[in-house]
This record gives structure tokens, sequence and C-alpha cells, in this order.
């Protein structure tokens, strides 16, 4: 048997109240793509961190290429061939592709140098990026190039790639693989860092797949299906979200020619949407991140307001209405942003109920609160979705993240809305929890509720919409319904490639 | 290494244990100041805290704490609450000097008639003069988006200046020599806000901020108006996404605290300082702030805050004249204790944990 590139034996990191990785071992071999798949908080990112360097394992070694390996910070994982792409891009807006290669550079050779050595290797790996261009006009998947092409120039052995696809159209993700591709047939490994288990049987060679930060199995994902990874990553059987087949009602929410100026400096502006979305309906809204997204839920929750015409709730115009008054209609929505817009922190979770229970559960009389009903009430949801705390009077930020999300969107579907819009409603939520919160939608709609749902997860709004539009660049598709849509459709609907140029390889 | 770590919540324990930390450690370090300037600590630590309530000329000393700890309370008070929703009104010394003149004023306005209804005109006169200046700078935040720190800020400095022109012009005493300052309201019947008992300092600005700690207390924790200052100060984005309309909540917090610095500047010159004169406002309106965040911005801390800082004035006081202390050497007492309050007040969010150095 050949030695592996790299391989670890039992690595183990703790934190404060939680064992990060738990004697976790694996080997990457020579010129394979090596999944590593984890839910969220399974502890793929302590692991990743551990071989980049940044963080020092409690105890285990790892070798690479039979030497030991262990670097005390990322410039010697660098020296010795590691390279990694962030989730996060870190990259300046305001300088161009080399200025901002250059700057991760330890001695970083003249820039026009530097940028016909850019031009080559993304010539040759089928990533075209103009180093002059400024990084502020790019599109996120070519960001993501100039991350990557500043990975390339260091001749990496193993290249980390921290969910790369999270920010890419389906069209761009092709493009990727393609490149990754021919990293591997030149004897480049890589570790691919995913939830997404369609891409890794497309992609990768071999899985390692963690829950709560053991090793629970490896796999060969081509032969492996979907659902038994996904079972291994959950630790328990799934449960796909039933929905019934239901009529649609008439129309409960009328968007049209709805124009928005970007409330901010990095927001994006609404562009002339129209859609409309019937009693019992689910609308998935799909779209890379930064596309108008905060803002559509911000237009339809009154945060923002507008023309009266442009927004009607069953044919009243609603559009210049406040949070309050359209809660009083039956406009409900759950923003994507659980830590302070959904919830206040610090406040407890019976405070939280009243932050948008006040009006349909009546919690006040005249401006007087109840707070054993708004307790009560904060107990309901409590029970109802399962959400894991000692109890209603603990903090909002003592939960996690899932538990969170489970309450914020528990608190708006106890309310019985009409209207229900919640964006990225299973963000950062386990598989478990994420079916609850999707079964508890389509228990909504199956009531009559006009439901709509802004998400980046394009399975999610397969899974539950029956019509799906995107959002691209503040504008919105014509929605279509969900089935029969193919992934090139949904793709071309979200932008395409953005403009970008198809790799050569 | 020591670390900080945040806590999960809160600790309950820590918010009300971190004031009491907060003397003691004061007590202590306040005690080695005034050990280095020559003078025996516990004696000078006793004379601050003990003299004032418990020494020999305590009955005098008592009736002033009410009198000093009432304008403070009245003002931390109505501060409090646009801090609770981070509006920061740091002018509260303007709208004291303002509350004042124009109180003193509209009782002017009526000598020498005696009549029930004037005082109660003077009150409200009081609050509206407070109230009007702290709307200056409520509006402009409102409608230009200016800091209120800054204009509520320099407006104290107008309003001094304010101050010195009325002393010297419109309410100036005719009878009064050629003297700077108005007559004295404690011998206009009318207008005098006179103790209630004579003798216990207790008058009508003592009970305004009684019922202004109550009524602020039941504002926070039982109505949704309190209710939506505290989620605008913890959460800005979530208390918009809960309906609340930051410009009515600014003009009401701003307005609310003008009021009562204002009221608190009306009772004073209508009782234990009677004459509108240049040298007025000695700071109550800054010191105010202190007692509010010695309070924990909470009605009723902010009641024990009043008294314990009206406790180091009148202790710093017999200190001074009695052990010779030097004035700064109070007032650095009295800063540390804020010093002391906010940097214990890290305890209540994060443990200290000594922590193995790693590679980060």
């Amino acid at each position: 048997m050949t030695t592996p590139l790299l391989s670890l034996q039992g690595l183990t990191k703790a934190y404060p109240g939680v064992v990060a990785n738990d004697q976790v071992s694996f080997d990457i071999g020579e010129g394979e793509v090596h999944a590593l798949l984890g839910e969220n908080g399974a502890g793929k990112s302590t692991l990743v961190k551990m071989i980049y360097g940044l963080v020092k394992p409690d105890s285990g070694t790892m070798t690479l290429r039979g030497q030991p390996f262990a670097p005390a910070e990322p410039r010697a994982a660098r020296a010795d061939g590691i390279a990694m792409v962030f989730q996060h891009f870190s990259l300046f807006d305001a300088l161009n592709v080399a200025e901002n290669i250059a700057l991760g550079m330890e001695n970083p050779p003249p820039m026009g140098d530097l940028a016909s050595r850019i031009r080559e290797v993304s010539e040759t790996y089928g990533l075209p990026l103009d180093p002059y261009r400024t990084v502020g006009d790019l599109s996120a998947g070519e960001r993501q190039r100039v991350e990557i092409i500043r990975c390339l120039l260091q001749d990496p052995k193993l290249l980390i790639m921290d969910e790369p696809t999270s920010v890419l159209t389906p069209q761009e993700v092709n493009i990727l693989f393609e490149t990754l591709n021919k990293l591997r047939s030149e004897g480049t490994s890589i570790l691919y860092i995913s939830h997404k288990l369609e891409e890794i049987r497309t992609l990768c060679d071999h899985a390692t797949i963690l829950r709560l930060g053991k090793n629970v199995g490896e796999c060969v994902p081509s032969q492996t299906s979907a659902r038994d990874m996904a079972e291994l990553m959950v630790g328990s059987t799934l449960q796909t979200p039933e929905r019934a087949g239901r009529e649609f009602g008439e129309v409960a929410l009328d968007v049209s020619g709805l124009s928005v100026p970007s409330p901010s400096e990095f927001g994006t502006a609404l562009k002339n949407v129209h859609m409309t979305v019937r009693k019992g309906e689910v609308l998935g809204i799909g779209g890379v991140a930064g596309n108008g997204q905060d803002e559509l839920l911000g237009v339809l929750s009154g945060e923002i307001l507008t023309t009266a015409d442009a927004i009607k709730f069953n044919g009243q115009p609603i559009g210049k209405l406040g949070p309050t008054a359209r809660r009083k209609l039956g406009v409900l929505t759950a923003p994507e942003e659980r830590l302070g817009h959904a919830a206040a922190p610090d406040m407890s979770l019976t405070e939280n109920a009243l932050l948008t229970g006040s009006v349909r559960e009546s919690l006040e009389n005249n401006g007087f609160l109840k707070w054993a009903e708004t307790k009560n009430f904060a107990e309901k949801i409590i029970k109802a979705f399962d959400v894991r705390t000692p109890g209603p009077e603990n903090a909002a930020r003592s939960l996690s993240g899932g538990n969170l999300q489970k309450f914020v969107i528990g608190r708006e579907v106890m309310q019985d809305p009409d209207v229900l819009v919640v964006n990225q409603p299973t963000w950062g939520v386990d598989a478990a929890a994420a079916a609850a919160i999707r079964q508890a939608i389509l228990d909504l709609a199956a009531k009559g509720t006009a439901v709509v749902c802004i998400s980046q997860d394009l399975d999610e709004l397969m899974e539950i919409s029956d019509s799906f539009a995107a959002l691209n660049e503040g504008r919105l598709s014509a929605p279509r319904p969900t089935s029969g849509l193919t992934v090139d459709e949904i793709g071309l609907m979200m932008g395409g490639a953005h403009g970008m140029e198809v790799a050569h390889v | 290494m020591i670390v900080l770590e945040k806590r999960p919540q809160p600790s309950k324990a820590w918010s009300y244990a971190t004031p009491l930390v907060a003397v003691v450690a004061t007590m202590i370090f306040g005690g080695v100041l005034f050990a280095i300037l020559g003078k025996n600590p516990i004696e000078a630590i006793g004379t601050i805290f003990w003299e004032p309530l418990f020494g020999e000329f305590a009955f005098y000393y008592r009736p002033q704490l009410l009198v000093k700890g009432a304008p403070l309370v009245l003002i931390a008070i109505g501060l409090s609450l646009g801090f609770r929703a981070g509006i920061w009104n740091i002018g509260a010394e303007g709208q004291y000097i303002m509350g004042a003149i124009f109180g003193a004023g509209a009782g002017l306005a009526f000598y020498p008639l005696e009549a029930w209804y004037i005082f109660p005109i003077m009150v409200i006169a009081g609050a509206f003069g407070g109230w009007l200046w702290a709307m200056i700078p409520a509006f402009l935040k409102v409608r230009f988006g200016t800091n209120e720190i800054l204009v509520s800020l320099m407006l104290v400095y107008v309003a001094e200046q304010m101050l010195a022109s009325v002393s010297l012009g419109l309410l100036k005493n005719p009878e009064g020599f050629g003297f700077p300052g108005s007559r004295n309201l404690q011998s206009y019947d009318s207008a005098h806000n006179a103790e209630l008992i004579a003798g216990s300092g207790m008058h009508w600005g003592v009970v305004t901020a009684l019922i202004a700690v109550i009524f602020a207390y039941i504002l926070l924790n039982r109505h949704m108006l309190g209710f939506h200052i505290r989620l605008t100060g913890e959460a800005p984005r979530a208390a918009k996404f809960a309906g609340v309309n930051p410009a009515r909540l600014i003009l009401f917090c701003l307005g609310l605290s003008g009021a009562l610095a204002g009221l608190a500047g009306m009772f004073e010159v209508s009782g234990p300082s009677g004459v509108v004169s240049i040298d007025f406002n000695v700071g109550y309106g800054f010191t105010a702030i202190i007692v509010a965040f010695l309070g924990r911005l909470h009605p009723v801390g902010i009641l024990l805050a009043g008294g314990l800082m009206a406790l180091t004035y009148i202790g710093g006081e017999i200190a001074q004249s009695q052990l010779g202390l030097p004035a700064a050497a109070i007032q650095v007492f009295q800063g540390m204790l804020l010093f002391f309050l906010l940097a214990f007040d890290l305890l209540t969010n994060y443990r200290i944990r000594a922590a193995r150095s790693e590679v980060a």
C-alpha cells in the first residue's frame, strides 16, 4: 500500500463544554478528492483548522508523506504545501485581483510578473480571470476564483475547500468541478468540506463522515446512496416532510411593480418585483445571497415601507403599513438573522415571544403587558417545536442556533398567520430540526396559509415549494411551478453563471 | 494567562453583587489614597460614610441627604430610560437650568400675588422648560440625524449663558441693590417649595422623585412602551422588526428626561436654593449620569445610588472641613466608584478563567 499524503491519527480537540473532535483518524491519499461530511457543529471546521495550523490539537498526531506534521501556524502549513479556500472570502473590494493576491504572499514578485503568473495559472486551470479587475466588481463565483488562484500559486499538495458551493449557482458549480477534476488529474489532493450530498457523490473519491466530533464512518460516495450518507451524518432515520395534495385558494399576497432603493450602502435595491401567492401555496424564492433577500423580507414585514398599492393582502393595500399593523391583519415574517433581528439576544424567551406575539396573542391590555399569558405563549412554542431549553426565562443567546431557529419560526407559526414569509428558515440548523421546520411550514400551507420561503438551499426549495422564483440583483424572475423544473433552468433563473466565462479545460 | 469567557447568559447574582463589590473596592482604594495623603484612612472613610448618617450632627445632615439626593434621582430616572434605549442625553444640566428659569420665571410673573395655583403653574412651566430644551437635540436627531450627545452637551453651555443673562437682566431682583440674582422664592409663599415636614428635608421634589421611581419601574416592567425602550437598546433591528417607531421613541425618551431634569431644576430653585443666580447650577445634571449607571439603569438601583452619591457628597464635605482632605481627593474618590462599578460590571456577562497559552 502506498503512503497516504496526509494521515491523521487520533486527533482530539476540546473546548470548554464541548469536545469538538474526539479521536478522529483518517487518511487522504495522493491525488484524491476526499470529502469531509457532517452537520453544522459536527467538528469539520475545527478539524480543518488543525490541519491548517490555526488550532493546535490537544492530542493526536498528523503525518505528511510519512513525516511528522505539526504546523504551529498557517504559514508553516502553507510552507508544507497545504492551502485553504475559506467559506468567507478575505478580499479587499477596493483593490484589484493581483493586488489582493500579492497581499497574501510572503515575498510578492513585481506586479507585472505576478499578473502574468496569474494569467498563466488561471488559463491552465480553466479559471479565466483578469488580474487588473477590481475585486468589488466581481461576482461571488469570480471572487472564489481569486481565492483558488491565490492557493494554486503556492503549488499546493493538498487544497482544502470549505463549503465552496454555498455561494454559487448550479452553472458555476459545474465550472468549479471541472477545475477540481483537472487538479486531481495532476496529482493534487483535495479535502472537500460540504453537507451537500449530491455534490459529494459526483465529485469525491472517498468520504469521511463526522458526527458530534467523532469519525462515524467512511464510504465511497459514488457507491453509496445520498440517503445512507445522510443517515450516517444525522445518526438516525431521516423523515422526509410529507405534503398532502392540495388545492390553492384565492390570491392572498399580491406584490406588483415593487421597486425600493437600497436601504443601506451595502444593500440591494429591489427592481420591479411582481409575485402573487395563493392561499395554501408555498412560493420558494431562490438566489445567491446578497441579491435582495433581506430587502424583500423587510418590505414584506413592514420594516421598509413602499407605496400602498405595491403590496396587497387579500386585495387590501398594505405597502404603507408598519409591522404591527401587518401582524394585526395576519401577515407574519421571520427574518434570516436570528440574533439581533428576529430575536433580542440578551432577552428571555418570554420577552422574545412578546416581540412579535403581542398583537395576535393579545398579550397586552392598553399597553400593559400580560406576563403570565406571555410566558404561557413562550412555553407553548417551546413544547410544540421541541425547543431544547431549561425554560422560557433563559436568554435567547443561550440557545443553540437550531433551537433558537425553531423558536423563532414556531413563534410565527403558532400565531396562525394568513401569510407567512420566512428567510432561510433552516440556515445552520441540524437535519432533524430542519425537517421539523419544513414540516411545520407545509402543515401551515395545508391549512390555507400563503407561504413565501426565501432560501439559498435549492434542495429545500424543491422539497417544499409549489412554485419557484429566483432573485438576481434585486429582480425577481417570473414564478414557475416547481414540478418539472430542471437544475439547469433553476440555474438560469438565478442568473446563470453571472457572466462568468466557462472553463476551457 | 487570564482570559475572559462570555457567559451563556448574564449572571443574576453578579448583576446584584457588582454595586456592592464596587463600593467595597472604592473604600479600599480610596483608603489607600487617603493614607498616601497622610490621613488616617479608616477615619476618613468613616467620616464620609458614617458621620452624615449616625454622627453627632446627623440631625442636620440627614435632611441634606434628601435635598441632595432628590434632584439626582429625578434626573437620573429620566436619563436611564433614554440610556436603556441607546439614546444619550448628556445635557441634563442644561435642561435642569432651563427648568429652573422657566419655573422661577412663571412664579415671579405673578409676584406679589398670593394664590394656590401659582406653584402648580411653576411645576408645569419647569417641566416644560426642560422638555423644550431637550426637544432641540431630539428634533435635530430625528429630522437631520445629528448626534444627540454633542447637541445636548453643547446646549448646556448655551443654557449657562441664558442663566447668566436672566440673573443679570430679566429676572434680576429690582430690590436687590444691583446685585445679580432674582428675588428669593423662599420668601414668596405661593412660590415656595417648602419642606412638607419642617426639618425633614422632605420637599415636593423628593416626593416627585419617589413617584418617578415607581412610574419608571412600572413603565419598564409592565408596559409595552418600556419593553420597546429596552428592546431598542438591546437590539435595534429587532425593535424595528417588532414595530417600534425609532423617531417616536427618541422624542419620548429625550422629552421625558428633559422634563424630569426641568422639574428637578424648578424644585431646587423654588426650595433649597431660592434664587436664580449665575452659579445656581452645581452639576447635578452631570452627576446624575453617574447615578444612573451606578444604579444599573434600574429605577430602584437609581434610588439607592442617588442616596449613596448624596452621602459621598455630604460626607466628602465633612471630611474636607474636619480632616482637611482636598476637594480633589473627594472627586477622585467619587470617580473611583464609577470606575469600579463599570469594571466589575464585566463579570455580569463574562467569567474570568485562567487559560493555558495556545497558538491561535
